[in-house]
């Protein structure tokens, strides 16, 4: 029997509790990778944010999540991960507002470069629209973060590894186009110059590779394990 | 590189989830949904025929799901009945998700199927739906999860109790005695996490039966669903058995055990059950009548 999938990364919120400070650092960044961007697109569509505006709120709320251990002071049993920092974001977006001025920054400590030019541009292209429910909203960024940090990921593991080709047989069938009108397994195998059932067995084999990759990132993103079934649950399972 | 667009989201979804089996099977869509498992409707290669499979949705670090899983397989092989569908098949995939291959049923559910019957034709898929879980009863099954969507109605009027993966097997020493079952159809000794028998699974039939039976139903088919599902497991019908003995009852057209019938609506009831000896046997007095009558004069 195949094992499950091994629990191979620990949680941000695990590893921002370590005794090592090297460790907390990268636990930080890898956190703030995950959270940054839908966190922008949070304050530019649901609190109507000018970019600049939104970008330093984007910035001094990480500095602040930082400062007062925001992570540390989260309690898996009240609520996930990612409804948590929406909610500190919602709270520190309105104190932010009430005191009609920027939180000073502290000291440079923020290590992740964040690129607002790139995510403006990004939040053009995908034209969403605020929901009703922001929960929802907060959860479709989070989830768009993942996917596409998982579509890089699988891009590079197939590169390194040499399956370059079976990464285009992924791309070409699953990213191609917002439509449905996807290519067929014959259009794609003669475009590569691959038979039907080895487009077949590459697409069922990157597929696997592709849920693993999400399921390793909504692991190191989330609170606890009980956290990540659940977010799993909800991510791969149902219709769509 | 450009963000992925909700359309590409939505397919990624479904790419990480399809289910690649290595060997025989070729999932072709989606046919229902549950709490931790998806039902797929696949190809079987080497028979050449479809099925439906039902693979878990997600790993999980302690195995409850696929214990549970493995349990339903164990229980639905016992359950040789033509009222539950026989299972295929059982394996793991490759990215850990157990699986299991069972009979592709065409079917709505009960809720579905039943609304545009007429109450007797209602009563006659109950009383099929009874019968079913009467004999898992015998075999020391409890299904814990019965509700109108767990139960299909075949194109033909078959009925086919389905999602047996709540179920609590007296046979199977390390059953969970973990909360399962579906708000409003859960007897509260379930709720509560106590032990469950026989009458947990009467009492949401009870709640099918009210469903079923609509709000302007006769007063002793209501007493059927009101004894089926009290809240004292104490005062609902010992059995499924005797549920169905007093379903039959009102079917034929006799008093159920359930209802303290009024006087009048015995009488009535029983002139419409023997309407003809008693029309012969007051013709026959009202002619004796007369006779005696046209004597005396």
């Amino acid at each position: 029997m195949a094992p499950a999938f091994p629990p191979t990364r620990l949680s941000v919120v695990a590893r921002t509790r370590s005794d090592d400070e090297e460790t907390r650092r990268v636990a930080f960044a890898t956190m703030v990778d995950a959270y940054w961007k839908p966190a922008y697109r949070y304050l530019r569509l649901n609190w109507r944010l000018e970019p600049d505006a939104a970008a330093d709120a984007t910035q001094d709320f990480f500095v602040s999540v930082l400062e007062k251990d925001l992570i540390g002071r989260y309690d898996p049993g009240r609520a996930r991960f990612r409804t948590y920092l929406r909610l500190c974001l919602d709270g520190f977006a309105a104190n932010q507002r009430k005191a009609d001025h920027r939180l000073k920054r502290g000291g440079g400590v923020l290590v992740v470069p964040l690129d607002f030019t790139t995510a403006e541009g990004e939040l053009a292209r995908i034209e969403p629209s605020v929901p009703a429910n922001v929960d929802e909203f907060f959860y479709r960024e989070w989830v768009r973060e993942i996917f596409d940090w998982a579509v890089a990921e699988l891009r590079s593991q197939s590169l390194a590894k040499g399956r370059g080709v079976m990464f285009r047989v992924f791309a070409l069938y699953e990213l191609a186009g917002d439509t449905d009108d996807r290519p067929s397994y014959a259009a794609i195998a003669s475009r590569l110059d691959l038979t039907p059932a080895m487009v077949t067995n590459h697409l069922a084999a990157m597929r696997r590779e592709f849920r693993r990759i999400v399921l390793d990132r909504l692991r190191e993103v989330t609170g606890s394990d009980d956290e990540w079934e659940a977010e799993a649950r909800q991510l791969l399972g149902g219709h769509w | 590189m450009s963000p992925l667009s909700d359309a590409t989201m939505r397919r990624l979804r479904e790419a990480a989830s399809w289910p690649a089996f290595e060997v025989r099977y070729v999932a072709l869509g989606v046919v229902g949904q549950g709490g931790s498992a998806t039902v797929y409707r696949a190809r079987d290669e080497t028979l050449e025929r479809d099925v439906a499979i039902k693979v878990l949705d997600v790993p999980d670090l302690a195995g409850r799901a696929a214990r549970r899983l493995t349990r339903e397989v164990h229980l639905l092989a016992q359950l040789d009945h033509p009222g539950i569908v026989p299972i295929h098949d059982y394996g793991v995939l490759e990215d850990g998700r157990s699986y299991f291959v069972m009979k592709l049923v065409e079917g709505r559910p009960l809720d579905g199927a039943a609304s545009t019957r007429p109450l007797a034709e209602r009563l006659a898929l109950f009383e099929r739906v009874l019968e079913t879980v009467a004999f898992a009863h015998d075999r020391g099954i409890v299904h814990r999860d019965l509700k109108p969507p767990n139960i299909l109605v075949g194109t033909f009027g078959q009925v086919f109790v389905m999602d047996w993966g709540a179920a609590d097997a007296r046979s199977f020493a390390e059953a969970e005695t973990v909360v399962a079952g579906t708000p409003g159809y859960m007897a509260p000794e379930q709720e509560s996490g106590a032990p469950v028998d026989a009458r947990t699974d009467v009492f949401a039939l009870g709640t099918i039966l009210r469903e079923l039976a609509g709000c302007g139903a006769p007063a002793a088919l209501r007493s059927i669903a009101d004894k089926a599902s009290a809240a004292a497991a104490a005062d609902r019908y010992p059995s499924v058995q005797e549920m169905a003995e007093d379903i039959h009852a009102y079917r034929v057209g006799e008093a159920p055990g359930s209802y303290r019938e009024p006087v009048m609506e015995r009488l009535l009831r029983l002139y419409r059950r023997y309407e003809l000896p008693v029309l012969l046997v007051a013709a026959y007095v009202v002619m004796r009548a007369l006779l005696l009558m046209w004597n005396g004069m």
